[in-house]
């Protein structure tokens, strides 16, 4: 499919691994922050062909796996109760609760549907005005447009029977969060390609400069992240640290005006808790008290709420870079994407889950990436003398 | 859900509140929401979030990138052999 496969060509890719070999001449630590990215990484096997010393740090960015818990346990207060359709993305129904998800609670009966688009969640409400209709709003920048949109025509049309469950988080506070961390070892960013071509990069560029962290912003396939990783490095090599745009194709520096004015109609930033992170202010969304009759945390008061993360679960250092998947005993054994213990492995955009796919520390691949970049001229930094 | 997909506006509804669009994506049609893109014509590609086009891939900007990565083999080639790179 048109550009799709010629992002994915092998002879570039294994050019570009090569040209990486060639430019690198000490270890860097980079970070792609975005889970679709370290997919692409982990399924294609780009990190295993990246020189010695350089290192993949996977990012935050699945917004499924940085959902707090509280706001999935009051999904499940909310779905729970019978005058409820509750409307959600699909990969948020089997993310687990203090005591189950949203998928168990349906098998239980509760009416829990599944939307591709927000507004599929709207006409829901228009079509059932006897039921109360609860989207749960969640996301990066990339999905706030359509939940902003959601709200906004429910305003338009009155619909008294409509509500979010807002949940919304924002990259660049995130990067800042990661930068402050003493521990922190990140040296590079790949930005998330698509959360930029919402919100463009210029609030990316204070960060560049403040912390000296080049950052690329990088797209989601193959070509892509190689291209990235490239920039990065040549930055990193000579002192650099700027934004830089990869994925000009589909990001712009201003981003895309029309869908950041629809998201500040609706929306307004606001302190925010990260699962497996803790709280960070000004890191999310929430809605305009002009928007407050279609808060559902209002509606249906689910104020105190007890939690309780699975106790082998590290998913909160997977997703701050500081472990990865093979350091958890329950990966692969007690945790696996058909009973999975922590966000991480449930989501398309989780990096336990990429872990899962691509067959890492299992005893059997599950899947084998598009071509072999292992035979990539072997040139790595010692070798070059 | 970050994973947004390009595909191809194959029809555009300009009648109601919102624009709307079917978009193919490699075969699979799915109804998108133009408001975001404007700009966006029938044979356009973009990419498509929970919905909702976000952006309209530049096929000139596409073709720049492939351009440069065609050129690194031959300007890292160059760089080994000590040479200038070739003029493309």
């Amino acid at each position: 499919m048109k550009y799709i496969d010629e992002f994915r060509d092998g002879d570039l890719a294994r050019k570009l691994v090569d040209e990486i070999r060639r430019e690198t001449t000490r270890p860097w630590n980079l970070m792609e922050v975005c889970g679709g990215q370290t997919h692409t990484l982990v399924k294609q096997g780009l990190d295993e062909a990246l020189p010695e010393g350089v290192r993949m740090i996977h990012g935050p960015g699945c917004p499924v796996c940085v959902t707090p818990l509280e706001q999935i346990d009051k999904a499940l207060a909310i779905a729970a109760r019978p005058d409820v359709i509750f409307t959600s993305y699909g990969d948020m129904l089997r993310v687990p609760g203090s005591s189950a998800d949203l998928l168990a609670l349906k098998a239980r009966g509760a009416d829990v549907r599944t939307v591709y688009s927000p507004l599929e969640a709207v006409r829901l409400a228009q079509a059932n005005p006897e039921r109360q209709v609860v989207f749960f709003a969640i996301g990066f920048e990339t999905t706030a447009p359509a939940n902003a949109m959601a709200v906004w025509e429910a305003s338009r049309l009155d619909l008294p029977n409509f509500s979010v469950l807002v949940s919304h988080v924002l990259v660049p506070p995130a990067l800042e969060a990661i930068l402050r961390a003493p521990s922190n070892q990140v040296q590079a960013f790949l930005a998330a390609g698509h959360v930029c071509a919402v919100m463009g990069w210029e609030e990316y560029e204070p960060i560049a400069e403040r912390y000296h962290v080049p950052i690329v912003i990088t797209g989601f396939e193959p070509l892509d992240l190689l291209e990235g990783i490239l920039m990065a490095i040549r930055q990193l090599e000579s002192g650099r640290a700027e934004v830089e745009n990869q994925y000009a194709r589909a990001v712009r520096r201003e981003g895309n005006r029309a869908a950041q004015e629809a998201i500040f109609r609706v929306f307004e930033v606001g302190d925010r808790k990260w699962r497996g992170i803790g709280a960070i202010p000004s890191s999310g969304y929430r809605l305009r008290p002009e928007f407050a009759r279609f808060d559902a945390e209002e509606r249906f008061e689910v104020g105190a709420i007890e939690t309780a993360e699975h106790p082998a679960c590290i998913a909160g250092a997977i997703l701050q870079g500081t472990k990865t998947p093979l350091d958890c005993t329950a990966y692969g054994v007690l945790c696996t994407p058909a009973r999975p213990l922590g966000a991480p492995m449930v989501s398309a955009e989780g990096t336990c889950a990429a872990y899962h796919a691509a067959g890492r520390g299992l005893a059997a691949p599950t899947a084998l990436p598009l071509y072999d970049l292992s035979g990539a001229a072997a040139r790595t930094p010692e070798a070059r003398g | 859900m970050c994973l947004g997909i390009p595909g191809k506006v194959v029809e555009i509804d300009d009648g109601g509140e919102l624009r709307m669009a079917r978009v193919d994506f490699g075969g699979v049609r799915k109804e998108a929401c133009l408001a975001y893109v404007p700009e966006v014509e029938v044979g356009d590609y973009v990419i498509v979030h929970v919905g909702f086009a976000i952006s309209r891939l530049d096929e000139e900007e596409a073709q720049k990138t492939l351009e440069l990565l065609r050129m690194i083999d031959a300007e890292g080639m160059a760089a080994e052999l000590g040479e200038p790179p070739p003029v493309p």
